[in-house]
């Protein structure tokens, strides 16, 4: 079971690796050279003014709520979906209500508007 | 050894290990690490030619040539370019959160990489044969737009920010529907397991019996490599560069390297899931046969994506959200229950499930495109009704 994922162990820290050593040569080879202006925050030729790490913006909360309940969904559908053929036919049933009613959730969601970006 | 160099490549380097007086167990393991190793380096070097073979059919796409200099047909034009980026700074901004900005762009390679250690390049050949691979997918493949918004956030710059908070928009808005439609080939093969879900297609490739899920996994695949037509964390026009714009030399090259890569990965996915993988006349018998044709169809998808993005234009954000969340998921949900509920009378009733599924597809097209068509008219109404001249208007209280 654990040995499924001895490649995927490897494989990510060369994918890692790989990237980082060029990186590493971009810095070996390239010039270094420094200075005030060139390491400045390059936005639109005027400096810039205020802080960058703001707050995001309120907006994202409502869609990021209902991300988490989809994507939270979708984990308790994978089992299911990988069984499906030993399931009779009113488990299928028992799950299409379960996705029923996640997607009176996204009616209820739109209708209240929260879909709008504004 | 030529019907099936994998094996053979295999059976003669574990001869060689165990000669040298290694446990099984550890002939395996650094077989593995040997094949990790492979697989990552021929990766990032088929790049130079994807990224080649893009730029050239864009600029056939707009009626241009394309890089024809160096080398044959412009071929080593991108190997120019890595060259001439190893010469360039990379400049670290000095109000950047540094660790983070390098780590991003190591990040998105990685993610990109992740994702062929569970694709089966052709039968017997996979990384690993994992059983949860399509949720590994999914995971896996969030972790390039987290590097994507730790480039934005950690640059320091507003139009980088940006960039980063268009990517949250777009990481939240199409994952739903992808992961919905990934629950497509999952019950149709009964196993998470992307070797399963390959052997499942033997008999007729998931695309025939769920187009609609296919199509929407391809949109919501270009929706997460944020390319055109949903490359709207990059908006040259509007937001400079995006999330990049404070990255140069080759740290900049890892985005672009994964960018490019990312699209292949896409068709290589597209391919095992919906596809039929590696399978074709012979593939069997022929492993080297079956890499070929898994070639010839992840080059195809990858084909349709390039020609998507020289096709249309950027959409904006709203629009994105709009599409994702009130079209794709509507649909995924849909198509989903439908799935779900045809097979399973098509499989008790007897009848065949490849023509009752194609039907059904067919019948939530139909449902989809008059939907959208009452929808537009709908609209051209409220537009119209917006337009109309106000008649004698007496004084409006409202």
């Amino acid at each position: 079971m654990l040995d499924q994922w001895v490649f995927i162990a490897f494989l990510l820290p060369v994918g890692l690796l790989l990237p980082a050593a060029a990186i590493a040569l971009g810095f070996l080879l390239g010039p270094r050279k420094p200075n005030a202006l060139k390491g400045d925050t390059y936005e639109c030729g005027i400096e810039t003014v205020g802080s960058t790490w703001v707050q995001f913006k309120a907006q994202y909360y409502v869609y990021a709520l209902v991300f988490v309940v989809f994507d939270v969904e979708a984990v308790f559908l994978f089992p299911w979906a990988a069984a499906y053929n030993q399931l009779q036919l009113y488990m299928v049933l028992e799950g299409i209500l379960f996705v029923a009613i996640l997607a009176a959730g996204l009616i209820y969601v739109w209708r209240k508007g929260s879909l709008e970006w504004v | 050894m030529i019907a099936d160099p994998f094996a053979w490549a295999y059976d003669q380097l574990t001869a060689l290990l165990l000669s040298l007086g290694m446990t099984a167990v550890w002939a395996q393991t650094v077989l593995r690490l040997l094949g990790a190793a492979v697989l990552a380096t021929v990766l990032l070097v088929s790049t130079f030619f994807l990224i080649w073979g893009e730029r050239k059919l864009l600029a056939r796409l707009q009626d241009r040539r394309g890089p024809n200099r160096v080398g044959p047909w412009g071929v080593f034009q991108t190997v120019a370019d890595f060259v001439k980026l190893i010469g360039k700074e990379i400049i670290v901004p000095t109000r950047a959160d540094k660790a983070v900005y390098l780590l991003a762009p190591l990040l998105v390679v990685l993610s990109v990489i992740g994702i062929w250690a569970v694709v089966p390049l052709a039968p017997g050949v996979v990384g690993t044969d994992l059983e949860v691979g399509v949720l590994y997918l999914v995971a896996i493949g969030a972790v390039g737009t987290l590097g994507i918004m730790l480039a934005g956030w950690s640059s320091n710059n507003k139009y980088a920010l940006i960039g980063a908070f268009r990517s949250v928009a777009q990481l939240v808005s199409y994952e739903v529907p992808m992961v919905l439609v990934l629950l497509v080939p999952v019950i149709l093969a009964s196993s998470m397991s992307l070797v399963g879900i390959v052997d499942a297609q033997a008999g007729m490739w998931f695309i025939v019996m769920a187009p609609v899920a296919a199509l929407v996994y391809l949109i919501t695949s270009i929706a997460e490599n944020g390319r055109a037509p949903f490359d709207l964390l990059e908006g040259e026009s509007e937001i400079v560069a995006g999330f990049n714009i404070e990255y140069s030399a080759l740290a900049f090259g890892m985005f672009f390297v994964a960018e490019f890569l990312h699209s292949l990965t896409i068709g290589a996915v597209v391919t095992t899931l919906f596809l039929g993988g590696w399978r074709g006349p012979g593939a069997e018998a022929y492993p080297l046969l079956g890499f070929i044709y898994f070639l010839l169809k992840t080059l195809s998808v990858w084909l349709v994506i390039v020609w998507i993005r020289g096709t249309l234009p950027r959409i904006r954000i709203d629009q994105m959200l709009g599409f994702n969340w009130k079209f794709l998921t509507p649909i995924a949900l849909g198509i989903l229950m439908m799935t779900a509920l045809v097979d399973k009378m098509a499989v008790a009733a007897g009848w065949n499930r490849t023509v009752v599924l194609l039907l059904a597809n067919a019948a939530a097209v139909g449902i989809i495109l008059a939907s959208v068509q009452g929808y537009a008219r709908r609209q051209r109404r409220r537009d119209q009704a917006q337009l109309a001249p106000v008649e004698a208007a007496p004084a409006a209280v409202h």
